[in-house]
């Protein structure tokens, strides 16, 4: 298969298994499959799909560099924009569900309730990045989009922290996506440093170097 | 025989289940019927949006025991449940509770009583006449049901044990078996779950030990074969599958508020101008509807129980 029919092919099979969890709690929905509290358990759906294909995306690079994947490197942005797609919808549901759109109720809870402010952040991060994760925009912000884009970093710890700070007791659910995002960090931080540690040769290496010319 | 009528009825008068469980919308439809028909001139103009049922609508009811508010429904009451010793989803206890054996079972009665023991379930509860108590539960998470509970009020069951005066508080404490309750294999709480009530609290008359609830007795995941309902406090309270109650000087150590101190307290009454933390109390979801509703103070129950709070900062005492 050319490149370029793989590319496509990888992009399809994304937007597919993307869209399926979505697919499969409108279907719920009209089965009676979501339970006593629908609106609940759409809200905690969309969340962790949300930090699910946003996660998926910050494995992208780590198996690149670990495993060669080369391929999976155009799947960074659609991943990222799946993730965002299920935050606008947990958002929208949060807005609308919730409080229905009352906005003092909205703005008392942002202000007042850590949780609440975690996830609005971690959404105005996404935003951001979903809003210029065109290729004209890549062209016209340069350098700075990708300075602008290490805000994925910060969306993706706001996101799990959100998730911690909301739960009542049993932990396990959001400790297991913090520890999956220490590992991705992690294995970023141990690639930077690796890269940064080749580029600057040992410093008795270059003395010698020195007293020998 | 666990629920045991004080006459014996006639099989020809029971009412099928099916319109038992549907009287209240039989009612109100034949009533709203009769209703509309009667005022329909000045009904011209509806006004759409929550409309309380008119007993509620001063957060009064006519009869506190038996609340005219709509019933949730059998399958959502029993499918949706907060019961961790069987996992910490909503959904976990009806998938797992099976485990649970209801029988036999007893309940140690202890600490300020002149007759302390250890009676079986049955022989505690055969002097009582079950009645049937529809109370509002509202949850600590901001949803609430109504229940049609069958029971027995908590006082007499206590009254029979000869409390002493020492009696100041009644501790409550949950079957602890993680064979049978796999939920407690993992830390979440520390196990087995207690509880507890001012001596006040517990002789009130909304207090009730319940057996049953719509009608039959209680499935695994409410809470069975008894537990405590005490309508104008968090769900939290209201301890399920209970083994020991004991009679006590000094304030006893509740779960959640060991848990989580700043978060959950000893009294827990409902109040919509106390926030928890992390969330809002001012709404709740009643299960089945669509839009929220305004939390009550005590839900619903201020009449039957302020008082007992008279003078109390319930701020502090959350």
């Amino acid at each position: 298969m050319s490149p370029s029919r793989r590319d496509r092919a990888l992009q399809a099979f994304t937007i597919t298994g993307g869209a399926l969890p979505a697919a499969l709690l409108v279907v719920s929905a009209f089965t009676d499959g979501l339970g006593a509290n629908p609106v609940e358990r759409v809200t905690h759906a969309t969340g962790d799909w949300a930090l699910r294909f946003l996660l998926l995306s910050l494995a992208i690079t780590p198996m690149r560099r670990l495993l060669g994947w080369s391929w999976a490197a155009p799947l960074r942005r659609t991943l990222g924009l799946i993730a965002f797609g299920y935050a606008c919808c947990h958002y929208l549901i949060y807005l609308g569900l919730e409080h229905f759109f009352d906005w003092q109720l909205i703005v008392e809870d942002v202000l007042e309730r850590r949780y609440v402010w975690a996830g609005f952040s971690a959404f105005l991060c996404l935003l951001s990045l979903a809003a210029t994760s065109t290729r004209a925009m890549m062209r016209r912000l340069g350098r700075r989009w990708v300075s602008l884009h290490r805000l994925v970093y910060l969306a993706a710890v706001l996101g799990v922290i959100h998730f911690l700070w909301l739960v009542k007791s049993d932990l396990r659910e959001p400790l297991v996506y913090a520890a999956v995002l220490t590992l991705l960090l992690g294995l970023r931080l141990w690639f930077w440093l690796a890269r940064s540690r080749a580029r600057k040769p040992a410093p008795k290496e270059a003395e010698s170097k020195m007293s020998e010319a | 025989m666990l629920i045991r009528r004080a006459e014996p009825i006639k099989s020809s008068e029971i009412t099928s289940r099916d319109l038992f469980l549907r009287r209240r919308e039989f009612l109100r439809s034949a009533g709203w019927a009769a209703a509309a028909a009667a005022l329909a001139p000045t009904l011209a103009c509806g006004d759409e949006g929550e409309v309380p049922p008119p007993a509620l609508a001063a957060g009064v009811d006519t009869n506190p025991f038996r609340t005219d508010e709509e019933l949730t429904t059998f399958e959502d009451a029993t499918r949706y449940n907060n019961f961790y010793e069987f996992g910490a989803d909503k959904s976990d206890p009806q998938r797992y509770a099976g485990s649970l054996r209801t029988r036999p079972w007893s309940v140690a009665i202890t600490g300020e009583v002149g007759k302390p023991g250890t009676i079986d379930l049955d022989d505690l509860l055969r002097p009582h006449t079950v009645e049937e108590r529809i109370y509002r539960l509202r949850c600590v998470e901001a949803w609430s049901m109504v229940i049609p509970w069958l029971g027995i009020p908590l006082g007499e069951i206590i009254k029979r044990f000869e409390p002493t005066s020492g009696a100041r508080y009644v501790a409550f404490k949950t079957l602890l078996d993680p064979e049978q309750m796999p939920g407690q294999r993992s830390r979440m709480l520390d196990w087995p779950y207690v509880e507890g009530l001012g001596i006040d609290e517990a002789m009130h008359p909304l207090t009730i030990l319940a057996t049953g609830m719509y009608g039959r007795e209680l499935p695994n995941q409410n809470g069975a074969p008894l537990r405590l309902v005490v309508p104008w406090k968090y769900g939290f309270k209201s301890i399920k599958s209970i083994v020991e109650i004991r009679l006590t000087r000094t304030k006893p150590p509740t779960s959640w508020n060991l848990k989580a101190p700043r978060e959950y307290g000893f009294f827990a009454n409902v109040n919509p101008d106390v926030d928890h933390p992390r969330w809002s109390q001012k709404r709740e979801r009643r299960i089945g509807e669509f839009r929220k509703r305004s939390t009550l103070p005590f839900n619903g129950y201020a009449d039957q129980v302020a008082n007992l709070y008279e003078g109390i900062d319930l701020r502090k005492y959350f």
